[in-house]
């Protein structure tokens, strides 16, 4: 089979369970006659038509609000955020709507908000946000945030197949730039379970979606130049988190650094810590480090952005100041 | 109607007696508007409520028992304690709860309604906000988002004249709400809150459009708060004179007795008949009601998800010890010291 994008691989998702299941319908800004600001849904209207396929106005708390009503009824809606940073408009409705819904009301919400995410696209303060650690924070809400293709597709079906609001975090970085072949069949991944990206005995970079591939650059050349052997967990779920692959990998390595694109304070780095603090203490070698970006909005020039997000650099030297403890 | 303020008046009580755990909303003055509306709708159509339509959620089978036990936060209420006073729904019998940030039930709504669209359902939708919800970007984004899809929704618009104290003059600058209907190009009408036919009638006519694939109507019932935001509300914002007025020349069921024994032969004991059967249901539910106990604290821990259907308590709280405290170590720990030994 054809190698496909990483945004290929979300639209072949999208598409193979809209054909599975008639109640899986998309709804969003631009999505249906233009196929979406990324092309994510291209396509989608000419095969599913335009009651499945919703143009929608401009208007994150309707159309995240609507989907809730339509999942209610038993429809499965795939909400698009045209821009990740618009899920902001939404935060009233998915933070105290929809993720209290089945708590509170015993109310079913199976629908995925997903969008473009993330940095390095030179796109300036409100086309590059990681929002992500401000719905980790809420009950009631899964987040994943995939790193290559493959996965893409296995969990957006997944997403889509979840009983519950999944929020489907997609790096814009690499919707073009990765390529895989896809597993033949009913590629399912699992919400909740992360990935080894890499194999290693000395340290344990623990991240996910484009950083891990500032991770998996920053080992090669760690391996080269210090003969380091690097171990890399891509979460790729962040909500449900699998404390089980962190905690094994920590114990496997003792020494462990967090990687993520977001913002520092706040961030899901600070939980990982605290969690290996609590379970796996004993078994650090030295104090558990964060490499993230700087606490300030994403500013627009390229000289800035670089300077305010993680670098394959400022891994290699992380890694270093922490096998060297 | 009758209903609705005897459950309230006995929720008074109970809210006096402390057995009530969270606040009282009231609908005193103005029950036509929740109770006419409602009726207005099929066995098959959903309706999402307010704080003040409890009558709505009568209308749809909810039961004075559920209603007290909710508001007495007992573990067999329907929502398990988990949520406040008429904060809960059912969508086989037709209403869905709501939340408290306001205007967050129309583009729900509107999801809900645009279902039917789509499943060429003959159902239809109903919405109640306030006079002060209308303000809010979800009313404005849902109902123009409805109005877009053309969905089998009515959006009702109840100014009571008060959004907790602030009146509507501060609350918006239209000379009335039933104006925005225009902006939305959506038919708008606007009745007698207090007259519970004309309500019933207005709200028909906009269900009638709806079900015919005509769209969303926005109407607007005037009518009165005559209690405070909620029973700690001492409503000092309100001009004299202003509530009694209301109760002397404007309530909804003095003006519904009066219909029914001048146009439609009900006589005096017709009505003592109704006011009595209603009194000893609220007698009787209230008896059910208090019978229950409180929820299990665990209970807390459960369904915030599908899978995982439930959390587990946290260490400090069942006992069961941390990792600290059962000594879990890595083999050779304590030999950190010892010179060329990795540990």
């Amino acid at each position: 089979m054809a190698e496909i994008t990483y945004l290929e691989a979300i639209r072949e998702a999208l598409f193979e369970e809209m054909e599975r299941d008639v109640n899986v319908m998309c709804l969003g800004e631009d999505i249906g006659a233009y196929g979406g600001a990324f092309k994510v849904t291209d396509g989608l209207l000419d095969t599913f038509g335009e009651t499945r396929v919703i143009d929608s106005p401009i208007s994150e708390i309707a159309i995240v609000g609507a989907a809730a009503g339509a999942a209610h009824m038993g429809m499965r809606p795939v909400v698009e955020m045209q821009f990740i940073d618009f899920m902001a408009n939404a935060y009233d409705m998915l933070t105290n709507y929809v993720a209290t819904a089945r708590y509170r009301a015993f109310l079913p919400c199976p629908m995925v908000v997903r969008g473009p995410s993330g940095g390095y696209v030179r796109g300036g303060p409100f086309h590059s946000q990681n929002p992500e650690a401000g719905f980790i924070h809420t009950p009631g809400l899964k987040v994943v945030y995939p790193s290559t293709a493959q996965d893409a597709k296995g969990l957006m079906k997944s997403a889509i197949r979840d009983d519950d609001c999944v929020l489907f975090f997609e790096h814009k970085y690499l919707y073009r730039r990765i390529k895989a072949e896809m597993p033949a069949g009913d590629h399912i991944v699992p919400i909740g379970k992360a990935r080894i990206a890499r194999e290693g005995r000395d340290l344990s970079i623990i991240t996910y979606a484009a950083t891990v591939w500032k991770a998996l650059d920053a080992a090669d050349q760690l391996e080269k130049e210090d003969g380091l052997s690097v171990e890399i967990v891509d979460l790729r779920s962040l909500a449900p988190l699998d404390d089980d692959a962190v905690q094994a990998t920590v114990r496997k390595t003792n020494r462990v650094l967090i990687v993520h694109e977001d913002t520092r304070t706040g961030g899901l780095a600070g939980e990982i810590t605290a969690r290996i603090n609590e379970s796996s203490f004993a078994w650090l070698d030295a104090p558990v480090l964060r490499v993230t970006a700087h606490d300030v909005p994403l500013p627009y020039a390229p000289s800035l952005e670089d300077y305010v997000l993680p670098q394959t650099a400022d891994i290699v030297r992380a890694a270093r100041t922490l096998a060297a403890y | 109607m009758r209903l609705t303020r005897t459950l309230e008046e006995r929720l008074v009580a109970l809210y006096r007696q402390t057995k009530v755990v969270g606040g009282l909303f009231r609908s005193l003055g103005q029950e036509a508007d929740a109770v006419g509306t409602a009726y207005a709708l099929e066995r098959r159509d959903i309706l999402s409520p307010l704080i003040r339509n409890l009558g709505a959620m009568l209308v749809k089978g909810a039961t004075p028992v559920e209603i007290l036990k909710q508001y007495m936060a007992k573990g067999d209420s329907p929502t398990r304690g988990r949520e406040l006073n008429i904060h809960f729904g059912d969508t086989e019998r037709g209403f869905i709860g709501q939340i408290s940030p306001l205007g967050d039930m129309v583009p729900v709504m509107a999801g809900v309604t645009l279902t039917f669209k789509i499943r060429h359902e003959s159902r239809v939708g109903l919405v109640y906000v306030g006079d002060g919800a209308t303000s809010t970007g979800a009313f404005h984004e849902g109902i123009n988002f409805a109005a877009v899809q053309r969905c089998p929704l009515v959006v009702i618009v109840e100014n009571n004249g008060y959004a907790y104290s602030t009146p509507i003059a501060k609350q918006t600058a239209a000379k009335q709400f039933v104006d925005k209907a225009i902006g939305y190009g959506i038919p708008g009408e606007q009745a007698d809150g207090n007259d519970v036919l004309a309500v019933y009638d207005v709200t028909k006519r906009a269900v009638d459009r709806a079900r015919r694939g005509e769209g969303v109507t926005l109407v607007e019932l005037m009518t009165y708060r005559r209690k405070g935001h909620a029973e700690h509300d001492n409503q000092s914002y309100v001009p004299a004179g202003e509530i009694e007025r209301w109760e002397r020349e404007n309530d909804p069921i003095t003006r519904y007795v009066a219909r029914l024994t001048s146009e439609f032969d009900f006589s005096t004991s017709d009505i003592e008949a109704v006011d009595e059967s209603v009194r000893r249901v609220v007698d009787d539910a209230t008896d059910i009601a208090e019978r229950s106990g409180p929820p299990e604290p665990l209970d807390a821990l459960v369904g915030v998800y599908a899978d995982p259907p439930a959390s587990s308590p946290l260490w400090f709280r069942d006992g069961s010890g941390s990792v600290v405290e059962v000594h879990e170590r890595p083999e050779g720990w304590g030999t950190y010291n010892t010179p060329g030994e990795k540990h």
